[in-house]
């Protein structure tokens, strides 16, 4: 049979379509040229530059400890959260997952004002506190979504052999339940992980003086007009996410594997 | 000691669905006792309340002379294998058996050293590091046994432990876990909905149905001896009839059916003339003949037409119809086939079989008019209208 061409062409289009974007901001990050345009030879001085640029580097630490404490947050609430969801199933089942599952379909903007009146409401200050809050809001649907997801796969006879075998209904769950789920929980930690890295609307709501994040940095520079260290930037963030997807893809990749092996096994 | 397991008095209701209603069992130390009947018929909620997780609403279970009805299940001697095995996705094989140990607390080398000898009881140390998901069917199941035999329960659980298996490997397993058994000497409770499992394997049968255990016994008092209508029914195949007792004669009567004539069965359940006799007669215990046998007095002989045949190999099964009955009937091909001048269709064949054959039951319950097995003619009237009242 002749092998159409249709399907390759399609895929080499998406592909430059995709990154042709991205792969123009890794080579300007190494083009020794002040505007961008032509390619005036390899440096690394706006690696060296972004390096030594304290306001950067403090928008990175923010970055970062937003994006830790707010994943690490949203990994035990969103696993708490898919527990109660699967184990406790009530009349009011549906209207508890469109409350976990809004945040994920409402409009991002929607939530930066509502946050935004809430805490002023409340009376907050608004800074790193207030957007660490607002992460959480929304990377936690993620987590407890993927959670449910791997969940609703778990066979919970293992846990009554767990329990037939001498382990108490606690070490059921310490030794069987959380290592067969972890990789649902693990992904779904990565997932809020990048999510809250790059998050631009609500962080902007949010964000009050010295709490700039990297996405709101990046944002104000280009306002100025400064594009070279961006690029750079843009190509360290743009690895650094690539890696954590790969890691989650891989993490995730492995229970899914072995459950179309049993699967097979069991239909055939 | 006789009473080693004992079910006092269980009962287990999930809301209106009387799971199990009033069952009192007891199961002697070493024998392979199963629990035999269809599904929903409560025998996997009676496994689940000897492991402990589900509490009866009423009974007590006694393990080894001590009430266990109130230990949760990680605090009692017995182990289950999970009908789906229940395996540890994420603990290669080795570890699956050490779990139960490594629980305990043993030291490391005593996990070892039972691990091992588990893994070479099974069959399975080759495969000790692999993972649950690269096993096969078998090899999963052998896992299973060797995970709840570690742990040197006093009592083995087994929920349907063959039925994701298919039929060739479920006999050869059926095999294995009788050896095993002889190997471990441990007492096993078998749940299987499969006649044939549980006849082959059991010391005791238990037949259950609708929450209730119909009859106990050994597997050939069930076949030969059913008590019911349903264990007849739901051990092999037979045939049922309903009659009147018409004449004593010593350890035989004279029963008319209505349909058929009068055929002569042992009347063990000492009926006086006008019982009701409802009888079960197996199908291979009828002779069908091209020619006419030889009469006996201590033989029932009638003449039927072929209707149906099953062709099966090592026997041929006829349905001949006899008066209003239908009859199912088994031959077993003793000699070389071809050489014989087959039945076919229509052809009118001779049915005996001997007055010990035929088996009176003690209870006939309408409500399982379902399953008795050979579908009646529309022409047929239930000779049920005299009704006798001497037998239970």
């Amino acid at each position: 049979m002749k092998r159409s061409l249709f399907p390759g062409l399609t895929l080499v289009f998406c592909l430059v379509f995709f990154y042709l974007p991205l792969a123009v901001v890794v080579v300007g990050s190494f083009n020794d040229s002040r505007f961008g345009g032509d390619w005036r030879g390899f440096t690394l001085k706006y690696y060296n530059q972004l390096l030594r640029d304290r306001e950067i580097r403090g928008a990175l630490e923010n970055t970062l400890v937003i994006a830790f404490w707010s994943t690490l947050t949203c990994m035990v609430l969103g696993t708490m959260a898919a527990f109660a969801l699967h184990r406790h199933r009530s009349r009011l089942q549906f209207f508890h997952l469109s409350l976990i599952y809004s945040p994920l379909v409402a409009p991002e903007i929607l939530m930066g004002i509502s946050l935004l009146l809430f805490f002023g409401a409340v009376g907050a200050d608004l800074g790193m506190t207030t957007i660490y809050l607002g992460h959480v809001t929304f990377c936690l649907s993620y987590v407890a979504m993927t959670v449910l997801g791997r969940l609703q796969d778990f066979d919970f006879s293992l846990i009554d052999a767990a329990r037939d075998l001498g382990a108490s209904s606690w070490t059921a769950t310490r030794k069987i339940l959380l290592p067969v789920i972890a990789p649902g929980i693990i992904a779904g930690g990565l997932l809020a992980f990048t999510l809250s890295l790059d998050d631009f609307v609500v962080t902007f709501f949010l964000s009050g003086a010295g709490s700039k994040t990297l996405p709101i940095y990046i944002y104000s520079s280009i306002k100025r007009g400064s594009t070279t260290k961006l690029n750079a930037l843009s190509a360290i963030l743009l690895v650094v996410t690539f890696l954590v997807v790969i890691i989650s893809h891989f993490t995730a990749g492995r229970l899914d594997r072995s459950e179309k092996t049993k699967e097979a096994k069991a239909s055939g | 000691m006789t009473h080693f397991l004992e079910f006092a008095g269980i009962k287990h209701y999930f809301g209106a669905v009387k799971a199990v209603d009033g069952v009192s069992l007891t199961v002697k130390q070493g024998e392979v006792f199963s629990l035999l009947g269809p599904s929903g018929c409560g025998k996997t909620t009676l496994l689940r309340i000897c492991a402990g997780f589900q509490h009866p609403q009423e009974g007590r279970v006694i393990l080894n002379g001590v009430d266990i009805t109130e230990l949760p299940p990680e605090k009692r001697k017995v182990n289950t294998v999970f009908q789906n095995y229940a395996l540890f996705p994420h603990l290669d094989v080795f570890e699956n058996i050490a779990f139960g140990l490594r629980i305990a607390k043993r030291s490391a080398v005593d996990v070892r050293q039972e691990v091992e000898r588990m893994l070479d009881l099974t069959d399975m140390t080759e495969h000790a590091r692999k993972r649950v998901v690269e096993l096969s069917g078998g090899q999963k199941q052998r896992v299973a046994i060797a995970r709840a035999l570690v742990n040197r329960p006093q009592v083995l659980l087994l929920d349907e432990p063959l039925a994701a298996l298919d039929l060739k490997l479920r006999q050869r397993m059926l095999v294995q876990l009788d050896s095993l058994h002889d190997e471990v000497g441990i007492t096993f409770l078998y749940v299987t909905h499969d006649q044939g499992e549980a006849m082959s394997i059991s010391d005791t049968i238990a037949v259950m149905n609708r929450g209730k255990v119909e009859q106990t016994g050994s597997p050939a008092e069930i076949y030969e001896a059913p008590r019911s209508s349903f264990v007849a029914a739901f051990i092999g195949d037979t045939n049922f009839f309903d009659g009147v007792v018409k004449e004593i004669d010593g350890d035989y009567s004279l029963v008319a059916i209505e349909g058929l004539g009068a055929v002569r069965v042992f009347n063990d359940k000492q009926l006086k003339v006008g019982g009701a006799v409802h009888l079960s007669l197996r199908p291979e215990k009828i002779h069908l003949t091209v020619a006419e046998p030889p009469a006996e007095s201590s033989r029932n002989i009638s003449r039927g037409e072929v209707e149906e045949i099953i062709y099966l190999g090592s026997a041929t099964k006829y349905w001949v119809r006899v008066g209003d009955y239908r009859l199912a009937v088994n031959r077993v091909h003793r000699r070389f086939g071809l050489d014989e001048k087959p039945i076919r269709w229509k052809d009118l064949v001779w049915l005996s079989w001997h007055s010990d054959d035929g088996y009176m039951l003690e209870r006939y319950s309408e409500a399982d008019e379902e399953l008795l097995s050979l579908p009646d003619t529309e022409t047929e009237t239930e000779p049920l209208a005299v009704d006798g009242d001497s037998h239970e």
